[in-house]
């Protein structure tokens, strides 16, 4: 990537996007419908239905508006129509979006009905569209890429191949600047005394410690009805044979590399704010939960490690997918972008995957469709922390 | 170096991972330690599938299996040198 000419586009706040999406973006479950409606009338916007926003409260609540303030703050998109049943939340959510600058507007169904909703957020839409389809690509050094990672579907495979694939990756491109992510909190267990080894100063990984013990005890041991033996490792790691969690951390950890510290453990959706470098956030391990987390956060690009073949994308941000399983490669080819295979027949080094994995990037970046979004995966998901009021 | 059957991590660990498809049982691997590049030959017991893995010597039940240097939980049954170590003889330490 070094020889190559990194184009994006520059926003108001100064953030670099890899895309220009212009989205249609509910408050709440029930304003799906006409977000959808406005998506089918205006060409060139996306609605991203969602199944939750009301009755939420405390922290719950909290993590969803950061989900939907980030999502639409994200440097991929060029603007935003949001459309909630109410106008209070809907406000907060525009407001919210509003900060970075970029175009943004709020409808609300109640008084006005979905038709006449549609009707008014369709023409703003078209407006928005129109404008954005006229904003330019422009150089941009790698410093401005914020790369995310999480990896699904893992076997040994990734332990031994994609995983160190994006770690060398972090190797190489966090000392030019970048920002960077990994989190899926309760798939560090068995790798604990690792991770915290790598956090930058006595008092983060004091914070990132307490953050994966409080899963451990808040959620697992007060959920579990038996042992998580069913759930991590999942059923698809199991057949990959991957046995234990502690074997599944352990590979899932290949994925930092191994010269980054950690510069905070962020929340949820959380924006990171110490600079460029390596970040934590505590997320799920489930792929698109995690995946829409880290685009809320404000990471472009994602780098997706997978062994068995792990399917997903998200709508804002191109997910890169990299095996080393070859039996993935021969089975479900359109599904991955980076094939690092040769590591497993001895034919291709770590350094050169990590090589292969930022070529992808540069390409990735520079409007090569990845097979996700070639494929129309836009996986969405709100994380939810607890149930509604 | 020809195309190995097996791979290991670390020179410390007792398991390592079969990374062709087909592999039958009785076949002579060549294995290959990927942190110091060193190679050995080693007898699979049985037919296994690619990315599980296989004893590279024989494991008592109550002992750790190790890789990547790690603990990645306990041997629950006695295990051959050769044989497939899967979800029937190793278990977590954990939940």
């Amino acid at each position: 990537m070094n020889e190559m000419t990194l184009t994006g586009w520059r926003r108001e706040n100064n953030r670099v996007g890899v895309r220009n999406h212009v989205l249609i973006l509910p408050l709440d479950d029930l304003s799906n419908a006409a977000c959808e409606a406005v998506a089918n009338n205006i060409k060139g916007t996306m609605a991203i239905p969602h199944a939750y926003g009301r009755l939420q409260f405390g922290e719950d609540l909290e993590v969803h508006f950061r989900t939907l303030i980030g999502t639409g703050a994200n440097p991929n998109v060029a603007a935003v129509i949001v459309i909630g049943i109410e106008p209070s939340w809907t406000g907060r959510v525009v407001d919210g979006i509003r900060k970075t600058g970029k175009p943004v507007e709020g409808f609300w169904i109640e008084q006005h009905g979905d038709i006449n909703t549609i009707a008014s957020a369709s023409r703003k839409a078209k407006e928005f569209v129109q404008w954005a389809s006229e904003l330019k690509r422009e150089p941009v050094p790698v410093s401005d890429l914020w790369i995310s990672t999480k990896c699904g579907e893992s076997d040994t495979t990734t332990g031994l191949a994609s995983c160190p694939a994006v770690g060398n990756m972090y190797d190489k491109l966090i000392p030019q600047g970048i920002y960077g992510v990994f989190g899926e909190t309760s798939e560090i267990t068995g790798g604990e005394h690792l991770a915290r080894k790598r956090a930058i100063s006595p008092e983060i990984e004091e914070k990132w410690f307490k953050m994966w013990k409080a899963y451990q005890d808040d959620v697992i041991e007060a959920h579990k009805t038996d042992d998580l033996s069913d759930s991590q490792p999942t059923k698809g790691n199991i057949l990959g044979g991957l046995t234990t969690i502690e074997e599944k951390a352990l590979g899932n950890l290949e994925k930092i590399g191994h010269n980054s510290k950690f510069l905070d453990a962020l929340q949820p959706a959380e924006t990171p704010a110490r600079g460029p470098g390596l970040y934590y956030m505590d997320t799920s391990s489930a792929a698109a939960e995690c995946v829409t987390l880290m685009a809320a956060a404000g990471y472009v690009i994602h780098t997706f490690p997978t062994g068995q073949g792990n399917v997903i994308g998200n709508p804002i941000v191109p997910v890169i997918k990299i095996t080393g399983n070859p039996r993935t490669v021969r089975t479900m080819p359109e599904h991955i972008d980076v094939d690092v295979t040769g590591v497993l027949r001895r034919e291709m080094t770590i350094d050169e995957a990590g090589d292969a994995l930022i070529d992808n990037i540069g390409r990735t970046a520079n409007g090569r469709l990845t097979a996700a979004e070639a494929l129309g995966h836009r996986e969405f998901s709100m994380t939810k922390l607890y149930r509604s009021a | 170096m020809s195309i190995p059957q097996l791979l290991v991590h670390n020179p410390e660990d007792n398991v390592g991972v079969v990374v062709v498809e087909d592999l039958k049982a009785g076949t002579d691997m060549l294995c290959v330690i990927t942190k110091t590049n060193t190679a050995f030959h080693l007898t699979v017991n049985d037919d296994v599938p690619i990315g599980h893995k296989v004893a590279l010597r024989d494991i008592k039940s109550g002992e750790t299996a190790i890789k990547y240097g790690e603990d990645i939980g306990k041997i629950v049954a006695d295990t051959k040198k050769g044989s497939h170590v899967h979800t029937q003889n190793l278990k977590t330490k954990r939940w």
